[in-house]
């Protein structure tokens, strides 16, 4: 029983997190939603009037737009399929009595707590430069044309460099899952004589189904933010084929310094956002009430 | 025969997830291995595993020709302060919404929830021009405030699920003993839940160590932290691999080992609690 007292004092408790909050979120996305609306360029002194809907109107109607609106949504589903792949074949085979499993969940773990930067430039230059890259010596050695993989293959080249970081996340958490698989239902499924195959499609997977999903939900929040990995690798190019929406409102807003057009983008990708965090916030909510 | 088969397919298991898992973790091995190599050797057409003359050339070179340590100091400021701070706006709310539920509670936590889902470029223009006028702009305050901001939701979430474990029962005993508030903060939870804030503070420091949006954009020369730092090799005339793998290493060291230590807080606060 909680008295009066208590509840005061929570409240108080509770407030400067709600404030900062509040502020942080609240504050600067007005501004941004009132920016959208004026013609404002930092190199161009004066203007600032209201123009309505023509910032949204030149932002959507550039073509650069939908380049980087298909880049971004390959880029997310590219890199969703190659983890969630990998990490439910990881966490099967993590789950399996093998020697030094330690060591092995200490190696697919790795990747993802190294920074954004040292995984893009590492990659970049160790493994993917066409003349002094790895894969260029392996290409050479085996008699292939090396690939100039930002020149030729841009996208997909960031695809596998974020994919790599985010396999770990998707193993361990589909690895967390498949831990907490009731073993009776599986030995029951023995005794029926069922195969490996049928035992995952019928048991393993629906049992991943919700981890799956709040995997595919919490990395689409991250992989709709992608910066850095193509700053430092591609710088968006070469054209816009590695551009995604994040890098063109960046460009827009800090490289050309159109204050209106950068932040109608700005609230095009809170809206984008808005609609996966939706789904996201449904599948946590339950689990809240649970 | 069964045993035999067990033993065999351990076997089987074991070379499948060896070799998997050191594919992974190649290009960090790879970056070690380059950091002792001469540049010569770090891009030769034939590069060899071990045999090669191990140098410490490059980790000197870095450290005394770039201000390696005031970048390496400016994360540890950034990610350790921004944690350190987080956790005394969080503690109080999680403790709140823990002990003292009402119906609100829950909409509160989701709400907390959905500012991390905003993203960054929909505040970009307006943190970057406020940034800009109140002189925060490559300044280790400017990024502390933004780490604190945007780690906040996730530090709440993590003490939320973490103080709900801790069973109501022993804070009534403590006030039946005539326990004020502070003591039962103080005496009773803290030594309780200290496992679980050490964890939120661990998953904090490691996500604000790698954070490189708002620290390549916010920063220059004085407050760029180690994203940023390396960031710089990217330019086309650094073709220094034995230098950037040496960077490299140095940056990634500290954070690989925690985050070793962390593995399993890291599924429940990257999940939000929707798996444990």
């Amino acid at each position: 029983m909680a008295t009066t007292q208590s509840r005061s004092l929570a409240k108080i408790m509770l407030l400067p997190s709600i404030i900062l909050l509040l502020c942080w979120m609240l504050v600067p996305l007005c501004m941004t939603l009132y920016y959208s609306f004026i013609d404002y360029n930092l190199l161009i002194p004066g203007g600032n009037e209201f123009i309505g809907f023509l910032n949204y109107e030149f932002f959507l109607t550039d073509p650069a737009f939908t380049e980087s609106f298909f880049n971004t949504l390959l880029l997310v589903t590219g890199v969703l399929f190659i983890t969630i792949a990998g990490g439910i074949g990881l966490a099967i085979l993590l789950d399996q009595a093998i020697w030094g499993r330690n060591y092995v969940r200490i190696m697919v773990l790795a990747p993802f707590f190294v920074m954004p930067t040292v995984s893009a430039l590492v990659w970049k230059n160790m493994f993917m430069n066409p003349v002094n890259g790895l894969f260029a010596h392996l290409a050479i050695w085996l008699g292939f044309e090396p690939i100039d993989f930002f020149a030729q293959i841009p996208l997909l080249s960031i695809i596998i460099i974020v994919s790599w970081q985010w396999l770990p996340f998707a193993a361990l958490i589909l690895l967390t899952a498949i831990q907490s698989l009731d073993r009776e239902q599986l030995e029951a499924a023995d005794l029926d004589g069922a195969g490996p195959f049928s035992k995952f499609i019928y048991i393993v997977l629906p049992h991943l189904s919700r981890a799956v999903t709040a995997v595919i939900l919490i990395e689409t929040i991250f992989l709709l933010s992608i910066f850095a990995e193509i700053l430092v690798t591609t710088g968006g190019g070469p054209g816009y084929a590695s551009t995604n929406i994040t890098y063109l409102i960046y460009t827009q807003s800090l490289l050309q310094y159109d204050v209106g057009g950068g932040s109608a983008g700005g609230i095009v990708a809170v809206i984008i956002a808005n609609i996966v965090a939706i789904f996201l916030m449904r599948l946590i909510g339950k689990n809240l009430e649970g | 025969m069964a045993i035999k088969s067990t033993a065999q397919s351990k076997l089987i298991y074991t070379i499948l997830a060896w070799t998997i898992s050191g594919m992974i973790f190649f290009p960090i091995f790879w970056t070690f291995l380059t950091s002792f190599k001469t540049e010569a050797e770090a891009i030769a057409s034939n590069p060899s595993l071990f045999a090669f003359d191990w140098t410490l050339q490059n980790y000197s070179d870095v450290l005394s020709r770039s201000p390696y340590f005031m970048h390496f100091w400016n994360s540890v400021v950034i990610s350790i302060g921004s944690s350190l701070i987080g956790l005394l706006i969080a503690i109080p709310a999680a403790w709140s919404m823990a002990f003292v539920q009402t119906q609100r509670t829950k909409n509160v936590l989701m709400w907390m929830l959905s500012t991390k889902m905003l993203p960054p470029v929909g505040v970009l223009i307006p943190i970057y021009l406020l940034y800009r006028d109140f002189a925060l702009l490559d300044t280790k305050l400017g990024l502390v405030i933004i780490m604190t901001m945007i780690n906040l939701p996730i530090m709440v979430w993590m003490l939320y699920t973490y103080f709900r474990e801790i069973p109501n029962e022993i804070l009534e005993a403590s006030r039946m003993d005539g326990a004020t508030i502070g003591e039962e903060i103080f005496h009773v939870l803290l030594p309780i839940a200290l496992p679980g804030i050490a964890s939120t503070l661990l998953l904090n420091v490691i996500l604000s160590w790698n954070e490189a949006f708002w620290t390549l954009i916010l920063t220059a020369a004085n407050a760029a932290p180690l994203t940023a730092f390396i960031a710089s090799y990217s330019s086309p005339e650094g073709l220094f691999y034995a230098k950037l793998s040496a960077a490299s290493a140095m940056a990634i060291v500290p954070i690989l080992i925690l985050g070793w230590f962390s593995q399993k807080q890291l599924v429940r606060g990257l999940s939000f609690g929707a798996v444990k």
